[in-house]
Formats: C-alpha cells, structure tokens, sequence
C-alpha cells in the first residue's frame, strides 16, 4: 500500500510521467481494479501511442474478463510495437482461450524470437501444448522484474459457447438462417443462427470468435474518422461475400452469401435479418 | 504510388487516401484532406482487415478482395493487396462504385 502512495504521489507531481505504468500494475496486482481501470485510461489519453500502457490497459481489462477489449488493446500494442512481448504473449493467452491454439502458438514464438532467453515463453508453450491455458501475462515488457504472473482464471477454458436463448428461431423463416446468418454478441459468443464453409463444416463458433471485437473496432475507426455511428460492413471475398451489421449496440449480425449475390443485394437481406433479429433480442 | 493515390482522390466525394501497410498498419503514402488522423486510422483499418481476414477465412469465404465499412456521415473503403491496403475515406453521397474501381485500379497496377 505504501508503494500505491508513493506512485501517487509521484504522478500528482508529475503527471506527464510514465509513472502511471507502474502504479496501475500496483493497483492491478492488489486487485483494486477499478482504480487501475482509472489509472491506466489516463495515462493512455496523455500516451495514446504507448504500446505499455495499451499493454497495461489490456492486463486489467482481462482480469475484468472484458476479452473483447484486451483483446483489442494487446492487437494495438502489437501494432505500435510489433515486438511487444507482454501483448504477444496477452494475445497468445486469448487466443488459447477461444481454442485457436496454432494462432497462441505463432504469438509465443513471436514473443520467444524477442525474448529467446525468458523461461516463462517455453514454459507457456509446454503448457499449452499439455493442453493447459499458458499463464496470464501479468507484468509490463518496461517492469519485467515484477512478481510472478498469475495463473488464468479458468486452466480449461474453451471457445465462448452458445448462449442457450431459443437460438434457432432469430432468422426462421429467412434463407440461410442456419447455415449463412449468425448472430453474435459483443464477447463473440453466438447467439442465434449459423455458418457452415463451403464444404458443409460448422464453422460458427470458430468465426464467431474472430468476430469479437469488429463492433468496437469499427465503432472506433468510424468514430476517427468523424464519420458518426457505423451502420454496416460488407466484403468481397474470393468466394462468398459478407455483410456486417449491429442490430444493437452489444449484437453483431453476420451474413455470408455466394460470390454471386451483389453486395447491394446482400445489404438488403442484411438488413431483414437486423430487423428479425432485433425484435428476437428484444423478446429475450 | 502518388499517381494512384491521385487517381483516387479525383473522385468526388472521397476525402483522402492512403496506402497502409498491412502487417503493421504504418502510413506508407498519403493524400488526405486536413483533420483526418491518418496514422491513427491506419492502425485501425489494418487491424479490422486483419480481424476481417481471420473471420473470412474461417467462414470460407477467402480473403477479402474489397470490404467497405459504412457510416452515417461517411465511409471507409479498402482493398488489399500484396502486403498493402489502399485506403479511401468518402463522404456519405459518394460513388462507392467508382472508388472501388478506383481502389482495385490502384493494386492491379502494382501502385
């Protein structure tokens, strides 16, 4: 607790310091989390493109659960600083946490060419491979000499599942609906709907997971650009085309189609199921 | 590449330009009108084509030739190419059409 005033008390002085990394850790570490939340979202105003603190940030935002954002803030911190090891190895600890084990496998090696002498990458790969949850990246890349990382939350945790609303009845009636619409909340975890690839495989919650995120993501480039709210998302694709809607703020809806169906027709098809599937939300 | 980045802002409507590269979503060239933040957009659009990737290729769809992300004062449209995205940011009444023309134009002709 001294440590936490004395880091106070150092930022109130100086408040353009990067002392807030620190303390935010302290904070994080002691479980004051909101604090931390507070700490950590200060300091990235005044230092938006310092990849620690976005690491920092995605540390507490992760052991609030809130993956979705974590998630986002280690991809940021990996794109200011590609050899940011504490973000590659957060994003190696969710990728493992959605079942995308060849993706947590490329990010701890990424992070072991950086760091080809810390034991604790080898150690997450072993554990990873035995088919254990590698540990929750704990400590900043700049404080590499804090206290042990923490376990994760959960050893088994798996891909986010359904939610076990009525799911099969949100697009009844539309073509597609179990195969080619899917319905997903803001933490990737499906609420209605379905996907299959090409060769009839179930791929929904696979897709489901990567799409985590795209809501948010969006909302914050549109939001750059100064271009209001975003309304949709359509792509071509080598061999289907898809559209992206958000029938609520926290829903994303997805529609993927033949390459044959114009993006235009596709919009309005997205935009039938939005309507079925906001009502469908509303009833729940 | 600020040939094909003219060749773009030419139409009416869109606001600015960039090529981004799509591994690190740094700024590689840029024509864009002033108060757009082109680094920070960059970042943001490469990490959405990334996102976008991923959720394609698992759908089997393939990856994307050309996405579009629609908003209520405006649009962002980008299609990828080798290691590069061509980034075009549009006012709301713009032909989406001839940008992606414009845009597709840009990576076939290697930039």
């Amino acid at each position: 607790m001294d440590d936490i005033r004395a880091l106070s008390a150092q930022l109130a002085q100086d408040p353009q310091s990067l002392v807030f990394l620190r303390l935010g850790e302290a904070l994080r570490r002691k479980g004051q989390l909101e604090a931390a939340l507070r700490v950590a979202m200060n300091g990235l105003e005044r230092h938006p493109h310092l990849a620690d603190a976005h690491d920092l940030y995605a540390r507490i935002l992760t052991d609030k659960h809130d993956y979705e954002r974590g998630f986002d803030e280690w991809d940021m911190a990996v794109r200011i600083a590609p050899h940011h090891t504490g973000a590659l190895k957060g994003l190696a600890f969710l990728y493992f946490k959605v079942g995308d084990i060849e993706q947590a496998e490329a990010h701890l090696a990424a992070a072991k060419r950086v760091e080809p002498d810390d034991p604790s990458i080898e150690q997450a790969i072993a554990m990873m491979r035995k088919g254990a949850s590698p540990p929750e990246p704990s400590a900043a890349a700049a404080d590499s000499s804090t206290a042990a990382s923490p376990t994760a939350a959960s050893s088994t945790a798996q891909a986010p599942q359904g939610s076990g609303l009525d799911e099969a009845r949100v697009f009844a009636g539309l073509e597609g609906a179990n195969e080619g619409l899917l319905l997903i909340d803001g933490a990737g975890r499906v609420l209605g709907g379905a996907l299959k690839d090409r060769a009839g495989t179930d791929v929904t919650d696979t897709v489901a997971a990567y799409l985590a995120g795209v809501s948010q993501e969006a909302a914050r480039t549109a939001k750059l650009l100064g271009l209001g709210a975003w309304t949709g998302l359509s792509a071509e694709g080598q061999q289907g085309n898809v559209h992206l809607a958000h029938p609520t703020s926290g829903a994303l809806l997805l529609v993927v189609r033949e390459r044959g169906m114009p993006l235009g027709r596709l919009a309005i098809l997205a935009q039938r199921a939005t309507l079925m599937a906001r009502r469908w939300l509303e009833q729940q | 590449m600020s040939q094909a980045l003219d060749m773009i802002t030419r139409v009416r409507g869109v606001r600015g330009a960039m090529l981004v590269s799509a591994e690190d979503g740094i700024v590689v060239a840029e024509q864009l009108m002033e108060g757009i933040k082109g680094p920070a957009v960059a970042a943001l659009a490469a990490s959405l084509a990334g996102r976008l990737r991923r959720a394609m290729d698992a759908a089997g769809t393939g990856a994307a030739a050309f996405w579009h992300l629609q908003a209520e004062q405006g649009a962002l449209l980008v299609v990828p190419g080798a290691g590069i995205l061509v980034v075009a940011v549009a006012e709301p009444d713009v032909n989406i059409g001839l940008v992606r023309l414009e845009l597709l134009r840009a990576v076939e002709a290697g930039l």
